[in-house]
C-alpha cells in the first residue's frame, strides 16, 4: 500500500507481469465455491504472492475484481497480514520476532548481527536482492525465544551463530529449519 | 423497564439497553469512543469500562465494558470505582501514545470528543516519551480533510462509511500501531455521505475542508437552527456564522427526520450564500444597464409599474411559504404561479393530492428505516433525496435485526448483528431506467422505460388487489417480476413504496399510489413516499397556483402588466425561447432573488433577497412536515427577506391593510388564518416571543471571543448588537441556554463537560429518542382524514414503450452534485460535480449531437449498459438548463455529421 509507512525496500518494483490466466481461473473457481465471494480473498492473495513473491497494485486490482471487492477493502486485508507483502522482497525473507519474550531473550543482539552482516536496516533488502530483513510479531515460539522465520522455516533459540549460519545458507541458496 | 444501581443510586432504564446508554440516560458522565448512538457497540476502544458487581455482597466486582453489557434488572455497577477509573485513565493514555497533541492547530479543537473524554477520565499527564509513528495523509476531495496522526483507532469511520452508508472506498489498513483509515490511494471519497465522517470521527482525523478555509472555533461562531434547502427531505441543520459570512453547516438532530446524518449536498450547499453570485444591491435597468438605486426608489418604481395593468406573481418551490404567500397576497390567488412549468407543475400538485387522499401512511425518514420491504419505483431516490436513500438502505437491515432477536443478541451489538445477519436482508426492490447507487443492497433490479415501469407498478397493484386495474400485454418476464415484488410486499409487516417526480411521469406516481392503496386494502400498514424536486415543493403544492405555462398564455394574450418573480429561475423551467417570449410580452419585469440567474439581465428592477441563512421562514418537506428555519447572519445592506419587499410593494400601492406584517410571526399567523391546510404551521417552532426560562436563547456561546476586538480598528467600545430579525434567539452571548430547549431552536450543542456534538445525548429524552424540548416540526396532512375507495385507483395506464428509429428518449438524470439549483452555486459542490455526459447503452460513438428545443448540442457519451435500448440519461439542469423531463430527441452521431 502506498500510504501506510510500510518498510522501505531496495528491490525495484518494475512493471508487473500480466495476471496469468490460470491463476485467474483458479481464483474464479475458488470464488464460485465460497458463500460470499470475498471469502476467497486471502487465499487468492496467498497464491498470487506465491507466484510473484509479492502483491503489486495491478494484481491487487485483478484480485479485487474477481472477489467483487473494492481495492480499499482488499488492501485492508492485505496490509493486516505480516506475511502478505505489498512491496517487492528479496529471494529470502528473514522475519525476526521483536515481541516481548524475544526482546527479553536477546532479540536486539541478533538484530544487530543481521544488520551488520547484511549491511542493511530492518525493512530493507540487500543490494544483491538476496535477503529482506523484517521484524515480526510473536511467532508463538516464545519458549525458544528469540525466534525467527526464514522464508517458511521457523528458528528457535537464535543467537549470533545461527545468524551467521543462516546467512551463509542463504548465500548458497538453501535454507532449512532447525526447530 | 429495569432498575439498575449506578454508584448506589437506583435508576430506571429502558428494556434492551446497554449499560453505557443507561448510564448516559441517567445523566452520569462516562467516557466512550467507539459506541455511537446510531451505529451501536463494538467494544473496540475499551474506554467505557465500569465495575459490575454480582450482588450486594460482591465487594470485588469486575471490570466490564459498559457498551457491551446489557442493562439487566438489578444490575449493580460503579462508574466512580477507583479501579474502573484507573482503567479508563490508562486506556486514554494508551490511545494517546501516538497522538500528536496538536489541538491548537486542529480544526476539531474546542468541539473534540477526544478532548472531552480525556478531561472526563481525569488523565492529564503523559508518560510516553518515545517516538510517535506518523502517517502520510490523503487528499480526499473537496469536502473532507485528512490528518491521520490524530487517530485513536476507534473504527467509527469505517463502520459509518462502509457498514451504515454502503461506501466501498474507505477502509481500515494495517494493524496495531500502524492502523490507517483512508482510501487505497488519494482521491475524492465516493460516498455522498462522506461529510458525516467529520461528526462521526471523535477526533480531528476527518475535518471539514471547506470550513477549514475560513475556520473559526466553535465557541466563536453564532449558530442558528436551519432547514436544508437542497431537496425535499428537509433535513435539519445548524448553520454557523462569524463576521458576516456563513462558515459551515452541521447536522441538527430531529428524531423523525434526519437524525444523526446529512448528505454532502446539504452539508456543503450553503456555499451559495457567500458566493459572488449573491445579489446584494438594488438594481434598476436604465438604458439597458443596471444602476444601483435606493430601496425606496425601487419600491416607488414598482408602484408606477403596477398602474400599467395586472400584476402577476411567480413564486418558487425553493422559497419559503412566507415569501410565496406574500406574493400570492399581493397579486391575488388567481394571478399567482407556482413557478413550475409542466410537467413539474402538474406532478408536484399531484404529489400533494396523493398525500391528501392516500389511505397509506406517509413515513418520516425514521419510519422508512423501520420498514421491512421497500419498492422504489421510477425514482432514483438516492440522487433526488439522498438522505431518504440512506434510510432505505437501513430498511434492508430489518431481517438481520429479527435474526438477532431470535438469537437473543441485543440490536445494539453491532458487529454480531451484522455478522450473523449477512444473509438476512430485507427486500429492497428497484425499478428504474438504469442502475442506482442502492443496487448493491437490492434483491431485485429492473431497468425499463418510464412507461414500462409504470405498467410494472400497476401490475404489482393488480396482483395485490384485484380491484386495481389489470395491465394488458405484459411480457412473461414482466409478470414474473411483478409477481416477485407483490409477493415480497405482501410478506412484509411494513411495506414501503417510493416514487417521485424525477422521470416526469404521473403514471409512475399513480402506480406507486395504487400499490400502497392495494396493500392497505389487503390489511398491510403500507407507507408511501413521493420525492419532489425542491425543498418547499410540497408547500407550494399545498398552496396551489398557476403553472408557468398558464402565465405564458396570459402574457401572450397581453394580460400581464408587471411580472414579479420571487426566488425562481425561469430558465430552469422554460426553454430559452419561451423565456424570451414571456419576458417580451410583459410590460415590466421585477426580480426578487438572492442569487444571480440568467434572468437578472432582463429585470427592470432587481431586489436583493435574503437566502435562508439570512432569514427566517417555513418550508414543507415531502412528507408534508412544516419546519422553521431561522437567520444566522444579518442581511447585508439593502438585502431583505423577500416577503418584506412584497409587503413594501403592497404598501406602495395602498394595500397595506392586508399585508401590514412587521415580523415573521405576523406572516405565519396570516397564512394559518387564511389557508386551512396551513392552520398548524405556527406549531413548527416557538414564536419570536419565546423565552427559555427568563430570557431569549443565546445564539453565541458564553465564551465567544473578540466581541470588541473585531472592530477595534474603529473603536474599542462594546457596540449594541441589533436584534436578529424574525428570530426568537438573542443575537449575542447574552441569553439563556439549557439542554431542554425546543429542538427547533437549538443554535449549538453544548452541555457541561461535553463540547462536541456528542453532547446531544444530554438533549434527548432518551438516546435516539425525541428532543427533551420537543418541536420536530408539524405534519400538515393527516392520513386519517383520507377517504379512499377502490374507485380511486388510477385507470390511466400507459402503453408499452416503443423505441423509435433514429431517436432516443432522453431522461433526466438527477445528480446529487450539480442538478440542484442553489447547491450548484456553492464552489465546493461545483468542484465535486462531475461533467455532464449522455449515458446510453452499447458500444456507440463517444459523442452525439442532439437537437433539443431547436438547438443542436454536441455532448460526450458514457457507456452505461444498464440502460435499455432507446433510452439515454442526461443530467437535469446542468448544461441543458431547462432540461428536466423526458423528451424524444433525434440523434446524429459525430461521424454522421462529419
Ligand atoms: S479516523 Fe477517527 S473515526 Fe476513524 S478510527 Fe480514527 S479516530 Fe476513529
Ligand atoms: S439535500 Fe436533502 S437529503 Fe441532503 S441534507 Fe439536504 S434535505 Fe437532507
Ligand atoms: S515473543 Fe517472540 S515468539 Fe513469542
Ligand atoms: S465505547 Fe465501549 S468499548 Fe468503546
Amino acid at each position: 500500500m502506498s500510504i501506510v509507512e510500510t518498510p522501505a525496500s531496495g528491490v525495484p518494483a518494475g512493471t508487473p507481469p500480466e495476471f496469468p490466466q490460470d491463476l485467474r481461473d483458479k481464483i474464479a473457481d475458488m470464488v464460485a465455491h465460497e458463500h460470499h465471494a470475498r471469502g476467497a480473498a486471502i487465499e487468492a492473495m496467498r497464491l498470487t504472492q506465491k507466484r510473484f513473491g509479492w502483491l503489486c497494485d495491478a494484481h491487487m486490482r485483478e484480485i479485487a475484481k474477481l472477489c467483487s471487492m473494492s481495492m480499499a477493502d482488499l488492501d485492508g486485508i492485505a496490509t493486516f497480514f505480516n506475511l502478505l507483502f505489498r512491496k517487492p522482497v528479496g529471494e529470502n525473507v528473514v522475519m525476526l520476532c521483536d515481541s516481548v519474550s524475544c526482546w527479553l531473550m536477546g532479540e536486539e543482539k541478533v538484530r544487530a548481527r543481521f544488520c551488520e552482516k547484511l549491511g542493511i536496516k530492518r525493512g530493507q533488502t540487500t543490494p544483491d536482492g538476496k535477503v529482506t530483513f523484517l521484524p515480526i510479531v510473536c511467532l508463538g515460539h516464545c519458549d525458544h525465544a528469540p525466534a525467527m522465520l526464514v522464508n517458511e522455516e521457523l528458528y528457535g533459540n537464535v543467537d549470533t551463530e545461527t545468524v551467521d549460519r543462516v546467512i551463509d545458507q542463504m548465500k548458497n541458496g538453501s535454507v532449512r529449519g532447525e526447530s | 423497564m429495569a432498575t439498575i444501581h449506578i454508584d448506589g443510586e437506583p435508576h430506571e432504564t429502558r428494556d434492551g439497553e446497554n449499560l453505557l446508554q443507561a448510564v448516559l440516560e441517567a445523566g452520569v458522565d462516562l467516557p466512550y469512543f467507539c459506541w455511537h448512538p446510531e451505529l451501536g457497540s463494538v467494544g473496540a476502544c475499551r474506554q467505557c469500562a465500569v465495575k459490575q458487581f454480582n450482588g450486594p455482597d460482591d465487594k470485588r466486582g469486575r471490570i466490564v465494558m459498559a457498551c457491551m453489557t446489557p442493562a439487566t434488572e438489578g444490575a449493580i455497577i460503579s462508574v466512580s470505582d477507583p479501579e474502573a477509573k484507573e482503567f479508563r485513565g490508562e486506556v486514554v493514555e494508551w490511545l494517546m501514545t501516538n497522538h500528536p497533541h496538536d489541538c491548537p492547530v486542529c480544526e476539531e479543537g474546542g468541539e473534540c470528543h477526544l478532548q472531552d473524554m480525556t478531561v472526563m477520565t481525569g488523565h492529564r499527564a503523559r508518560r510516553y516519551r518515545f517516538e510517535k509513528r506518523t502517517h502520510r495523509n490523503q487528499d480526499l476531495g473537496p469536502f473532507v480533510k485528512h490528518e491521520m496522526n490524530r487517530c485513536i483507532s476507534c473504527y467509527r469511520c469505517v463502520r459509518f462509511y462502509r457498514d451504515y452508508a454502503g461506501g466501498q472506498d474507505l477502509a481500515a489498513f494495517a494493524s496495531h500501531n500502524n492502523m490507517y483509515f483512508g482510501r487505497a490511494e488519494s482521491g475524492t471519497l465516493e460516498s455522498p455521505f462522506a461529510g458525516n465522517l467529520i461528526e462521526v470521527c471523535p477526533t480531528g482525523v476527518f475535518t471539514d475542508k471547506q470550513f477549514s478555509k475560513t475556520y473559526s472555533r466553535k465557541w466563536d461562531m453564532r449558530g442558528a437552527p436551519s432547514v436544508c434547502a437542497h431537496c425535499s427531505v428537509g433535513c435539519n441543520t445548524i448553520v454557523n456564522e462569524r463576521a458576516g459570512t456563513v462558515r459551515r453547516t452541521i447536522n441538527r438532530y430531529n428524531d423523525e427526520v434526519n437524525r444523526y446524518f446529512l448528505c454532502d449536498r446539504g452539508r456543503y450547499g450553503h456555499g451559495y450564500a457567500n458566493a459572488d453570485t449573491r445579489i446584494r444591491v438594488v438594481g434598476q435597468l436604465i438604458d439597458g444597464v443596471h444602476h444601483q438605486v435606493p430601496s425606496q426608489a425601487a419600491i416607488s418604481h414598482f408602484a408606477t409599474f403596477a398602474e400599467d395593468g395586472p400584476v402577476i406573481g411567480i413564486g418558487s418551490a425553493r422559497a419559503s411559504l412566507e415569501t410565496n404567500y406574500a406574493l400570492r397576497s399581493l397579486v391575488g390567488a388567481a394571478q399567482f404561479s407556482t413557478g413550475l412549468a409542466e410537467p413539474a407543475h402538474g406532478l408536484t400538485l399531484l404529489a400533494a393530492d396523493i398525500l391528501r387522499t392516500t389511505p397509506a401512511h406517509t413515513p418520516s425518514l425514521h419510519d422508512v428505516e423501520q420498514c421491512d420491504a421497500v419498492f422504489m419505483l421510477g425514482e432514483d431516490a438516492l440522487s433526488t433525496a439522498p438522505r431518504l436513500g440512506l434510510s432505505m438502505r437501513q430498511a434492508t437491515r430489518h431481517a438481520s435485526f429479527l435474526n438477532a432477536d431470535r438469537n437473543r443478541i441485543p440490536r445494539w451489538m453491532d458487529a454480531s448483528v451484522r455478522m450473523m445477519g449477512q444473509d438476512f436482508i430485507s427486500p429492497l426492490m428497484i425499478a428504474t431506467p438504469a442502475a442506482t447507487g442502492l443496487d448493491d443492497c437490492a434483491v431485485l433490479t429492473q431497468h425499463a422505460a418510464p412507461d414500462d415501469l409504470a405498467r410494472l407498478g400497476f401490475a404489482v397493484a393488480h396482483l395485490i388487489d384485484e380491484a386495481a386495474p389489470a395491465v394488458p400485454g405484459l411480457t412473461e418476464a414482466e409478470s414474473t417480476v411483478a409477481g416477485r415484488i407483490a409477493e415480497a410486499l405482501l410478506a412484509a409487516d411494513k411495506p414501503l413504496v417510493v416514487s417521485g417526480t424525477q422521470l416526469g411521469s404521473a403514471a409512475l406516481m399513480q402506480a406507486a399510489a395504487s400499490i400502497a392503496a392495494a396493500l392497505m386494502v389487503r390489511g398491510k400498514p403500507a407507507a408511501l413516499s413521493l420525492v419532489l424536486p425542491d425543498a418547499n415543493s410540497m408547500g407550494v403544492a399545498l398552496m396551489g397556483g398557476l403553472s408557468l405555462d398558464a402565465v405564458c398564455d396570459m402574457a401572450r394574450d397581453g394580460k400581464v402588466g408587471t411580472l414579479i418573480v420571487a426566488e425562481a429561475d425561469l430558465t430552469r423551467q422554460l426553454a430559452p425561447e419561451r423565456v424570451e417570449a414571456l419576458l417580451g410580452q410583459v410590460r415590466h419585469f421585477v426580480l426578487i432573488d438572492h442569487s444571480e440567474s440568467p434572468l437578472i439581465e432582463r429585470a427592470e428592477l432587481v431586489l436583493p433577497a435574503a437566502p435562508i441563512t439570512h432569514s427566517g421562514g417555513t418550508m414543507v418537506n415531502m412528507e408534508g412536515r412544516a419546519q422553521r428555519f431561522l437567520p444566522v447572519a444579518f442581511p447585508e445592506g439593502p438585502v431583505e427577506v423577500s416577503w418584506r419587499w412584497l409587503r413594501d410593494f403592497a404598501e406602495s400601492i395602498g394595500q397595506d391593510d392586508r399585508m401590514a406584517w412587521q415580523t415573521l410571526d405576523d406572516v405565519v399567523a396570516a397564512i394559518a388564518r387564511e389557508l386551512t391546510v396551513f392552520a398548524r404551521i405556527g406549531e413548527a417552532a416557538p414564536s419570536e416571543q419565546y423565552m427559555l426560562e427568563s430570557g431569549h436563547i443565546r445564539s453565541q456561546t458564553a465564551r465567544v471571543s473578540g466581541r470588541t476586538a473585531i472592530r477595534s480598528h474603529i473603536s474599542v467600545r462594546d457596540q449594541p448588537v441589533p436584534p436578529m430579525p424574525d428570530s426568537p434567539l438573542s443575537p449575542t452571548m447574552e441569553g439563556t441556554y439549557s439542554t431542554s430547549m425546543p429542538g427547533a431552536l437549538v443554535p449549538y450543542y453544548h452541555a457541561p463537560g461535553w463540547n462536541s456534538e456528542q453532547s446531544l445525548n444530554r438533549f434527548q429524552q432518551e438516546i435516539g429518542g425525541p428532543m427533551r424540548g420537543g418541536y420536530p416540526g408539524v405534519r400538515l396532512v393527516d392520513a386519517a382524514e383520507a377517504v379512499w375507495s377502490s374507485a380511486h385507483y388510477s385507470t390511466d395506464l400507459p402503453e408499452t414503450f416503443a423505441p423509435r428509429d433514429g431517436s432516443i428518449l432522453l431522461l433526466p438524470e438527477s445528480r446529487i452534485f450539480g442538478s440542484e439549483e442553489l447547491s450548484a452555486l456553492a464552489p465546493a459542490i461545483a468542484e465535486r460535480a462531475e461533467p455532464a455526459v449522455v449515458r446510453m447503452a452499447g458500444d456507440g460513438p463517444s459523442e452525439v449531437t442532439l437537437t433539443l428545443d431547436g438547438i443542436r448540442h454536441r455532448l460526450p457519451v458514457l457507456r452505461d449498459d444498464s440502460l435499455p435500448p432507446g433510452l439515454a440519461f442526461y443530467p437535469a439542469h446542468m448544461t441543458l438548463r431547462a432540461f428536466a423531463a423526458p423528451v424524444w430527441v433525434s440523434l446524429e452521431t459525430a461521424e454522421a455529421l462529419a
